[in-house]
């Protein structure tokens, strides 16, 4: 007998090494609770997160994308997240532009010692997007397994 | 201008310079770039006329790098690409005699067929009426209803960075060329999504708008690489095809000049343009008016920042929540 499963969103995080990441450690550390379904995925600098990355998440399988980096000025390389700020802004426009649901994308800033907020984040766009469902207009079939 | 431009060509050509010009193709809308090398093939061969759409600067990049100048002739919208190619190191100025050339608006053999003329075996004509040669004999179109989409609503006439200008130097346009994106931007999501989807579907990945646009010059496209497994269109889906407009119209926001070649090419009529002018469109929103090859010193919006941009969040916030 089938049993209707209840829809749990894969989202997947990019989270920068100096700041995110660690806060998402601190999450952890101070046992703070976020759901399982978010995968974290390390990265330099929020400014290395490539506009491909995002949409080839969405190929295999994701459901919301976020990206957290340091908050603007607090940058390790100075000036990245600058950078990425203003193309995270366009790019998401465009997927807006082409009727994809704006609310699955998103851009965090989160500091090393934000593990609360880290939490609260995540907790938060989950369930933005367990609200919305299942990723259809960015999927591709062959990526899916059953 | 058709006898102006070929006889100043035949003048450089015999200055010592290579030509890079206009070719009659196949048909007499189908004008194709070429460099020309003797005077016979300019005589025979050379074209000027209403479908000369092809935008040149991009040739100068393989031609400026070759051996001896090269003479070529830009119309407005080209010039900017040229700027823009330049201020990118993409081609060397100092092998290039630029001739900027004055234009009236280039034209759309489907917007001629569509105003009803039938059986068209030529166009002429230089100033705001056009003559159509058809097998039922001449007939006349106002220019203004024969013109390419790109240029009904052209951005500007101005010439910039040129040798010399044949005919008058021209002004920029207040044009409304972001109409349709508005137009879009106002639909629900479900009605943009089936809007690209019909377009993009389309789309069968012959990689025309890549190869012609200007701004598109790497060496080496991410989308070339065999082992990929999308990289045509047997092995495409509805992703891919997303993807592909996607990152293509990503790559070249901030470096596109909106000169159309893209959606002039698509031998899908794909309204590629669209693409690029929402990222025109939200640049210049955001980041403050930009025009990419205007000028020679502003740093181009994504390589550039200020610490009191708008965050992303900008997007959810704004715009048609329906």
């Amino acid at each position: 007998m089938q049993v209707a499963q209840e829809f749990k969103p894969t989202i997947v995080a990019f989270c920068c090494n100096w700041c995110s990441y660690a806060g998402a450690d601190l999450s952890g550390t101070n046992r703070l609770q976020y759901p399982a379904n978010v995968k974290i995925i390390r990265i330099p600098c929020s400014c290395r997160l490539n506009p491909m990355f995002i949409l080839r998440a969405f190929q295999r399988g994701a459901d919301g994308v976020i990206l957290c980096g340091c908050h603007p000025g607090d940058c390790h390389y100075t000036t990245g997240n600058y950078y990425a700020r203003r193309r995270m802004t366009l790019l998401f426009s465009m997927l807006d532009y082409l009727g994809i649901e704006r609310e699955r994308t998103r851009v965090e800033w989160v500091s090393a010692a934000e593990g609360a907020k880290f939490a609260a984040t995540m907790n938060e766009f989950v369930e933005t997007v367990t609200r919305l469902g299942e990723n259809k207009r960015l999927e591709d079939l062959r990526c899916k397994s059953e | 201008m058709q006898e102006r431009v070929k006889a100043r060509a035949i003048e450089l050509l015999e200055s010592g310079v290579r030509v890079l010009g206009w070719k009659a193709g196949e048909f007499f809308y189908d004008v194709t770039p070429a460099v020309f090398t003797s005077r016979e093939e300019i005589e025979k061969e050379f074209v000027f006329g209403p479908f000369c759409g092809a935008n040149m600067s991009k040739y100068l990049i393989a031609e400026s790098r070759k051996e001896g100048r090269v003479g070529v002739f830009l119309k407005p919208c080209d010039t900017y690409s040229f700027q823009q190619l330049q201020k990118e190191h993409r081609i060397w100025r100092e092998n290039v005699y630029a001739v900027g050339v004055q234009c009236e608006g280039m034209c759309d053999i489907e917007a001629i067929r569509s105003a009803g003329i039938k059986g068209i075996l030529g166009v002429d004509g230089d100033g705001s009426t056009l003559t159509v040669h058809t097998l039922y004999g001449d007939k006349t179109i106002a220019r203004k209803d024969a013109l390419a989409e790109r240029c009904a609503c052209c951005k500007s006439k101005k010439m910039l960075g040129c040798d010399e200008l044949l005919g008058e130097q021209g002004e920029e346009l207040d044009s409304a060329r972001f109409d349709q994106v508005e137009k879009l931007e106002a639909m629900t999501p479900d009605e943009r999504f089936a809007f690209w989807r019909k377009e993009l579907s389309r789309c069968i990945r012959c990689n025309a708008c890549r190869n012609v646009c200007p701004a598109c010059s790497c060496e080496k496209c991410v989308f070339d690489n065999p082992n990929s497994g999308v990289e045509n269109k047997a092995a495409a889906n509805s992703f891919e095809e997303n993807l592909f407009h996607i990152i293509r119209a990503f790559h070249v926001a901030g470096r596109c000049t909106d000169c159309g070649e893209c959606s002039r090419v698509c031998p899908q009529h794909i309204p590629l343009h669209l693409l690029n002018r929402k990222f025109i469109k939200d640049i210049n929103e955001l980041y403050g008016g930009y025009q990419a090859g205007a000028d020679m010193e502003t740093r181009p919006p994504l390589t550039n920042f200020q610490m009191d941009d708008p965050e992303p969040s900008v997007v959810h916030e704004r715009g048609s929540e329906q």
